[in-house]
């Protein structure tokens, strides 16, 4: 059995005006770490929502932990931990108190679940006493995370975990995700940013309610079949409109420092230097494709 | 597996404790109601001042002025000259006037006999604020006849508030709007904020039933309304003065009736709104406005258009304060309240099915 | 890139009571340029950008934007800078054309500059077909489009942009740095605040603020290498790792 089975799920709001999910089918394995990676409007949201039983889809059907989303929903929802979008905790309440609360609601003392959050848990400790609402960006979704584990769910769905909290604790973040992950649960996590995409073991790329694609990290970047450079100049503007003129260019868009050209077979790079000699400080080399790379492509299909 | 209720309850107090400006506005609302109908927006007659325009001091005149004095209500601003009466109520120094006709006591004799039969006193009263213009002309009348002797054909006796206190009107329909105010309008706000801070989901998503936690948020609601309550009934009897005839229990008893109709409004007004402010507003318009118009707590209902007599009879306030005001002013037994009872008890009844119905536990 | 400096900082210091938020920073823009200002959740970003933005005064230090005083000229200064955030966004409820004939308003345009202005800019966007569709319903990205063009309505000198394209789809994304470039290109300085670090990587150069003061400022090429690093990402956390203090 897997942990989560979707077939075709479609989902739309205001009496179908809007389509939120359409036909979205995927698998993901127990003990797997598997990402929904899509920018804001991809549906990412809804499908939680779906999952963890607060929305029921219009057509298809799931089951999370062997369970259907909708005749069995109530099995579900005390089989999974959910940390929705905006981290939900009680800004007036205490650490120590939201933790209980949250522990109340599943009817389960702290303790008994002490040794799965305490590596989490640990750091924030020491603010016990402090409001949740006094807490930084990082330690609000620590708490948040800990409240969504106390009664040992065995799958995990966090919506959007890491917006609005900075690198550090990202990066932080997603180790105690790898953490969880050795111990046996399930999660499912959605985020809007590519560059989080590699610390899933799968990840399904999604826009405007479609799944572009699902595989590996490794194997989706692996399936951007152009030839990709890297260009720069002095005036960066100016290179971007001339680079897209230019014979046997597909597309060519910013990146970071550079613009990233993605090219087909008729294209030269001794070609392209010498018929942009013109411009002042040009540089071009060939580059990784990245899953944002691959990301535009499927987009554009 | 046990869902520990008592903590449910906790958390929702640890919330109200903490939203130390919102406990401060409940606590405070209640007082500065009842003191500002008490005292300021009274249309009790109350330090009235007069003066008097008397051709000739003649005792008659005297003596009336003087009873006039005596009075509690009015206080005599001294004799003026009959030109000097306007400028006297425009500049506000008076709000009345009394004038004696000249001849006073032989006329007033003649009268007696039925001989006279023109008006021995023109009273001038300002009537920028008619209620307390009409009850001083009532008051003054009262007062002045007494001297052109027993010559009134009516015989007027106040029942249950003699001296016609505002207060005791007033107190009823406080009460009726203070309960929605705290009840409803809290309950709602903070059913609603967790919709809002995302927190909803969270408690949907978890295996307790939405029930179970609608309660536990009445309850710490449901107790800082009986101490309003109880703050409220003191105020009354010890500030107001107000005699409470009917017997506290019987006050209390109807009160906690519609403090649970009160939650189960705020719980039907949380299942519609949205958003904290959408659930204020809701219940700023839909329940309060009412109240203010329909409950007789400014009108009397008998003088509002039929139509609208007609519509007061779905607004719970107004049977609510009918029965407050029964027990509180006429004196009247829980006995001979239990049309106002059994109608309350069936509103409540009725929205808090509704509300519980309409409360699922899913997001849509 | 032009060498003219168009904001310039000295020691620029915010206390609230004993809390230095902002601990004597230093640093110049020059025109043109797209500028990167990071920082951890409470190193100060946000109160060091109210002073730029004319919104706070400094306790100590000087600094001017635009040409004017930071200390004596806020009024002069929100005049003459543009302002875009993720969350303050454009009225939904108004139509593009009245949401830019309300911010021209705002910003003392009149009503012949407006026209022109607002024109250009919905052709430059190629939103003329949608002149007179309600913003709220447009697609996320059109509207971060729209509100950036709109920002820039009233031909300011500098543009600050707080987390300009979080939650976007890349290739929105990309046309939105494209319109920045081309603003840059034409000579109006950009200043960017953010903690996504791959935004960073698009700035020409990035300041890095921890625990109030700037710890690292270069281009992202010379600031990787510094660190010896493969991304902006790693840059950050490095510094950021030692901060002293939260939110």
């Amino acid at each position: 059995m897997k942990a989560i089975e979707i077939d075709n799920l479609s989902k739309s709001y205001n009496k179908g005006k809007v389509q939120a999910l359409s036909s979205v089918s995927f698998e993901v394995e127990r003990g797997e770490l598997f990402g929904l990676i899509g920018p804001d409007g991809a549906g990412k949201t809804t499908l939680f929502r779906l999952l963890t039983t607060l929305l029921s889809p219009d057509a298809g059907r799931a089951t999370v932990d062997g369970y259907d989303i909708v005749k069995e929903y109530h099995a579900i929802r005390s089989r999974v931990g959910y940390m929705p979008g905006r981290f939900s905790l009680y800004p007036d309440l205490s650490v120590e108190e939201n933790l209980q609360f949250f522990a109340a609601l599943f009817g389960v003392n702290v303790e008994e679940s002490y040794d799965l959050i305490a590596p989490i848990y640990k750091q924030i400790e020491p603010f016990r006493t402090r409001r949740a609402g006094k807490l930084s960006g990082g330690m609000k979704q620590k708490l948040a995370l800990s409240c969504a584990l106390i009664h040992r769910p065995s799958i995990l769905f966090l919506d959007e975990p890491t917006t609005g909290v900075d690198a550090v604790s990202r990066s932080e973040f997603w180790d105690m995700l790898a953490g969880l992950k050795e111990r046996g649960i399930t999660i499912l996590v959605s985020t809007p940013y590519m560059d989080e995409a590699s610390r899933c073991d799968r990840i399904a790329l999604c826009n405007e309610g479609r799944i572009l694609g699902i595989d590996t990290p490794h194997d989706i970047v692996r399936g951007f079949d152009n030839r990709l450079y890297g260009i720069s100049a002095k005036n960066m503007f100016t290179l971007l409109e001339r680079a897209r003129a230019m014979e046997g260019v597909v597309e060519c868009y910013p990146f970071g420092q550079r613009h990233h050209l993605v090219a087909d077979d008729s294209f030269s790079v001794e070609q392209f230097t010498r018929q942009l000699s013109d411009i002042e400080g040009l540089e071009i080399a060939s580059a990784e494709p990245t899953i944002e790379d691959m990301f535009i492509k499927l987009m554009k299909r | 597996m046990k869902h520990n209720f008592g903590s449910f309850v906790k958390k929702e107090s640890l919330h109200i404790l903490r939203d130390k400006r919102t406990m401060l506005i409940v606590m405070c609302i209640p007082i500065v109601l009842m003191t500002l109908f008490g005292f300021a927006i009274s249309t009790e007659v109350n330090n009235i001042n007069v003066a008097v325009v008397a051709p000739e001091r003649t005792d008659g005149v005297e003596e009336s002025v003087e009873r006039l004095a005596a009075n509690e209500y009015f206080t005599f601003c001294g004799y003026i000259s009959q030109d000097e009466i306007d400028a006297k109520l425009r500049s506000g120094e008076v709000s009345a006037v009394v004038v004696f006709k000249s001849d006073y006591d032989r006329r007033g004799a003649l009268a007696a006999q039925g001989i006279e039969t023109t008006p021995l006193i023109q009273l001038i009263v300002d009537a920028s604020n008619v209620n307390t213009a009409s009850s001083a002309t009532a008051y003054l009348q009262t007062i002045l006849l007494g001297t052109a002797s027993e010559q009134s054909m009516f015989e007027t006796r106040m029942m249950f508030n003699p001296e016609m206190k505002s207060a005791y009107n007033f107190v009823p329909g406080i009460m009726g709007l203070i309960f929605i105010l705290v009840c409803a309008m809290m309950t709602s706000v903070s059913i609603v904020r967790e919709k809002e801070m995302g927190t909803m989901e969270v408690l949907l998503v978890s295996p307790v039933r939405p029930v179970k936690i609608i309660f536990a948020k009445m309850i710490p609601y449901f107790a800082i309304s009986c101490i309003v309550l109880i703050m409220i009934l003191l105020l009354a009897r010890f500030l107001l003065d107000v005699p409470m005839t009917g017997g506290v229990w019987g006050i209390f008893s109807v009160s906690l009736i519609y403090l649970m109709l009160s939650l189960s409004l705020g719980l039907l007004v949380s299942t519609i709104a949205e958003t904290q402010m959408a659930a204020l507003l809701i219940s700023a318009m839909v329940m309060m406005m009412p109240i203010l118009m329909l409950s007789g707590l400014l009108f009397p209902i008998e003088n509002l258009p039929k139509f609208f007599q007609w519509v007061s009879h779905i607004v719970p306030a107004r049977w609510y304060i009918d029965a407050v005001r029964k027990m509180m002013i006429q004196g009247l037994p829980i006995a001979a309240i239990w049309k106002d009872v059994a109608i309350l008890g069936g509103m409540t009844v009725a929205i808090l099915g509704v509300s519980l119905k309409k409360f699922n536990d899913k997001l849509e | 890139m032009n060498s003219e400096i168009v904001i310039s900082v000295r020691e620029l210091t915010k206390r609230f009571g004993d809390f230095t938020a902002v601990d004597r920073i230093s640093f110049d823009v020059h025109r043109g340029e797209i500028f990167g200002f990071l920082g951890a959740n409470g190193a100060g970003k946000t109160t060091a950008m109210r002073m730029l933005c004319g919104l706070s005064y400094p306790t100590a230090g000087s600094g001017s934007v635009a040409g004017f005083d930071v200390m004596r000229e806020g009024e002069k200064i929100k005049r003459h800078i543009g302002y875009m955030s993720q969350r303050f966004s454009l009225y939904n409820d108004l139509t593009v054309w009245e949401n830019m004939r309300l911010f021209a308003g705002i910003y003392g345009l009149n009503r012949r500059e407006t026209e022109e202005r607002a024109s250009a800019l919905l052709k430059r966007l190629n939103f003329e077909a949608e002149r007179d569709t309600l913003v709220g319903s447009l697609p996320l990205g059109w509207k971060q489009k729209l509100s950036f063009a709109i920002a820039t309505i009233h031909r300011p000198e500098v543009v600050f942009l707080d987390e300009p394209t979080g939650g976007v789809d890349p290739v929105t994304r990309r046309q939105f740095w494209e319109l920045i470039y081309e603003a840059a290109s034409e000579g109006t300085t950009i200043f960017v605040t953010t903690h996504y670090m791959d935004e960073a990587e698009y700035c020409s150069r990035v300041s890095i603020m921890v625990d109030g003061e700037v710890r690292a400022l270069d281009t992202p090429a010379r600031l990787k290498q510094q660190f010896a690093a493969e991304s902006m990402d790693e840059v950050f956390r490095t510094l950021a790792r030692g901060a002293q203090r939260g939110e």
